[in-house]
């Protein structure tokens, strides 16, 4: 097997374990630093299932930033939609048999593609465009951005300018799957990709992308509104009470 | 002081072009040796504040998952931009929600995460200088903590938390705030935020007895540290003597006289406010805290009622419970004190509107809306009810019972632009530990949003009074309505309009 196909190989286990290492460490982290005061921002919902409620709004729709701006809502809720899509259609290269609704996403993906690097072509425009947007933006955002732009590129042109061998890049990843690594297309193309894949893999756990888990465990948003109702008390606050003040 | 001016009101509010350091001079006095070795903080600036600075920052991060999460998650989208009433007034991009947190934040990923110690330039981490701490000091004081950017986040990041975990910081390495640490030493020294003594606090309240009793001809009380009472009022200092604060203090003795409800203020817990909330120290806050629950027990009240003050319901509804025990659920032998005292049929803590409009609704008060005729009335929400706290059982409360009041208690009622009120009102200007005097010219730029929005039901609908249900945003918008070419007196309490409105002698 060539040494590119078994650089990727070895490439592709130690984004995994990086990403999952990663994640679980940081959410292991958000989950055991505690909240000691009640803090959602109101009005919020009063029972748990409300909350749960408004998460999936936050989550699905972008609600907050629905209401802060149109145009960012716009480009991030587009961008993120076809995100999701294009990792959908992309999990035909990871299960045999293809199951029917992933063979009847296939064009969807496709489509998505585009609208995910228009999306980004929006959220980055708004770096340059807006003065306060590009007030704040750092080095990393713009790279953000062109990696991700980067990852859609690469992957339209495999569809539409280069194409590359799916099937064999197919086996390649069945075969990591089932530790039993397989030889990867040698693609320039295809090489491009991948690497700038696992490169967001890896830096996941350590950027800006902690904003997935982090709206989870944002107290502002995951708390119920029952603070008459329910006391809630940490236990460093807890601790406090047995000082000898009342 | 800084020369003081206020912006343009625009007919079309958007937000103003950046202009870098327009509010770099900016900076309210520094708490002396005294003020802060009072708390228990080092007297002025330690040699090792940035060691210290940033143990604490780790310290924090332990104890707070808003404020770990918060620091990690901003991906720099921009929607707080321009939504923070001071970047609204100055222009000045470190008043953006986003730039004001990133003055931590850049610390943050310098010494907490392995991409700021790798790669400090790319990520926008950095050290922390003495230049970089007294930006800290600067705009950490330029925020009110009002959680109007926490709003519009799409991950809820509320840059209080941010805020609050800066001044905590300044503290501790003996930075603190004058405005702030002062009151609080006077709320230990002496009861509450004004530093009325308690016989002070007696011959006020007889004062008020004896003018209610020749505007009105009843026997209207105003009891203090009255032993067995059902009530105990806890209530802002301002509302003792300030104008026009006070006018509201008579409006709630007014409703408990018809009510029948016996009711005492405490001289040992004569003040509402909280500013430990404002300068983020839990231990602060809790230790202001103790002292309802002291004087709850003390004077044997079945219900503990909260007056008009913003970041005091904040405190009272959100955190009483946990820092007190004042509320419900407590299964451990400190709360259970407490509960086995209180009357568990009502709300406790009760804020004043929603008890007044309990009163309402079962007919219990005697309105003449026509009292208030005079009158055309708007309501503005004040940030700490609308967005950090409840009244009533749905969400929302906070909204429509005082507003429930207004309308009961007026005839002419009009509601300012939509996206300046309820949870998305618009800060007074004053919040969050910056009324003071030095800060004059940002409290002024910052009250421009709601100024605009109050400029426009004024001219297009006659609105000559801003009803409010927060001393803070009494007594900022006294000072700030002239700049604007508005008159002082239009501002003034929900229940000064229920004093007004209501009947003393006639029976229902």
């Amino acid at each position: 097997m060539a040494a590119a196909s078994v650089l990727f190989a070895a490439l592709f286990y130690a984004a995994t374990a990086v990403l999952v290492v990663g994640l679980a460490l940081r959410i292991r982290l958000y989950a055991g630093t505690p909240a000691p005061l009640k803090i959602p921002t109101t009005p919020a919902p009063v029972t748990r299932g409300g909350v749960a409620l408004r998460l999936v709004r936050e989550v699905a729709f972008f609600e907050s930033l629905f209401k802060a701006s149109l145009w960012t809502w716009l480009f991030g809720w587009v961008f993120h939609a076809a995100l999701a899509l294009v990792l959908l259609r992309h999990l035909r290269y990871f299960v045999e048999p293809v199951p029917a609704v992933l063979a009847f996403v296939q064009p969807f993906g496709i489509l998505a593609g585009f609208a995910m690097a228009a999306g980004l072509a929006g959220l980055w425009a708004r770096r340059f465009l807006v003065d306060r947007v590009r007030y704040i933006s750092t080095p990393s955002d713009h790279l953000m951005l062109a990696l991700l732009l980067a990852i859609a590129g690469t992957g339209l042109a495999m569809k539409y300018l280069a194409g590359t061998d799916v099937v064999a890049v197919k086996s390649f990843f069945l075969g990591l799957m089932a530790l039993d690594p397989q030889p990867l297309p040698a693609d320039a193309l295809l090489y491009a990709h991948l690497g700038l894949v696992a490169a967001l893999m890896i830096v996941f756990p350590f950027s800006k992308l902690l904003h997935a888990p982090g709206l989870f465990f944002s107290p502002s948003r995951n708390q119920a509104d029952d603070p008459r109702e329910r006391r809630h008390l940490a236990p460093w606050a807890a601790r406090l009470e047995s000082d000898g003040k009342p | 002081m800084a020369d003081v001016t206020a912006p343009p009101l625009r007919p079309f509010p958007v937000a103003p072009p950046v202009v870098p350091d327009a509010m770099a001079a900016s900076k309210p006095y520094v708490a002396n040796e005294k003020m802060q070795e009072a708390l228990g903080f080092p007297g002025s600036l330690v040699d090792d504040w940035h060691d210290r600075a940033i143990a604490k920052m780790g310290e924090l991060l332990g104890n707070y998952r808003s404020l770990r999460v918060y620091l990690d998650a901003c991906v720099h989208c921009g929607a707080c931009s321009d939504k923070c009433h001071y970047y609204l007034g100055t222009g000045d991009p470190k008043n953006m929600p986003v730039a004001r947190q990133d003055l931590m934040r850049g610390v943050y990923r310098r010494h907490f995460t392995v991409a700021g110690k790798l790669f400090p330039k790319l990520v926008g981490a950095t050290d922390l200088t003495k230049d970089l701490l007294d930006d800290w000091y600067k705009y950490y004081n330029q925020c009110s903590e009002c959680r109007r950017c926490s709003v519009f986040c799409p991950y809820g990041i509320d840059t209080a938390e941010v805020t609050m975990a800066a001044k905590e910081i300044l503290d501790t390495v003996g930075y603190g705030q004058k405005y702030s640490n002062e009151i609080i030493g006077k709320v230990h020294r002496i009861g509450n935020n004004l530093g009325l003594p308690g016989p002070a606090l007696e011959d006020t309240l007889l004062g008020l007895e004896e003018d209610t009793k020749e505007e009105t001809g009843a026997d209207v009380k105003f009891p203090l540290d009255q032993k067995g009472a059902e009530v105990l009022l806890v209530t802002p200092s301002a509302d003792f003597f300030a104008e026009p604060h006070v006018e509201s203090l008579i409006g709630y003795a007014k409703v408990f006289h018809q009510a029948g409800i016996s009711w005492t203020l405490s001289s040992h817990a004569s003040e509402a406010g909280n500013f430990g909330l404002f300068i983020g120290n839990y231990e602060q806050m809790r230790t202001i805290a103790l002292r309802i629950r002291e004087a709850a027990l003390e004077l044997g009240v079945k219900r503990i009622v909260v007056g008009e003050c913003g970041h005091a319901w904040r405190v009272a509804y959100s955190f009483w419970n946990t820092l007190a025990g004042i509320g419900a659920g407590g299964d451990d032998p400190f709360a259970r004190q407490l509960q086995a005292q209180l009357d568990s049929r009502y709300r406790q803590p009760t804020h004043i509107c929603e008890l007044t409009w309990d009163l309402i609704e079962r007919g219990a008060l005697v309105l003449d809306a026509e009292a208030n005729d005079h009158r055309v009335v708007t309501f503005h929400d004040s940030c700490n009810v609308a967005r950090a706290s409840r009244m009533g059982d749905t969400p929302g409360g906070q909204f429509e019972i005082p507003r429930a009041i207004v309308r009961a208690v007026s005839n002419r009622y009009v509601e300012m632009r939509p996206g300046t009120t309820r949870e998305a009102t618009f800060c007074c200007g004053g919040g969050g530990g910056l009324l003071t005097d030095e800060l004059l010219d940002l409290r002024v730029k910052g009250a421009l949003p709601r100024m605009e929005s109050l400029r426009e039901v004024a001219d297009g609908h006659g609105v000559n009074f801003m009803a409010t249900i927060c001393a803070i945003c009494k007594a900022q918008f006294t000072k700030v309505l002239p700049y604007y070419g508005f008159d002082r007196s239009m501002v003034g309490g929900v229940h000064q309009l229920v004093s007004t409105a209501i009947r003393l002698g006639a029976k229902s």
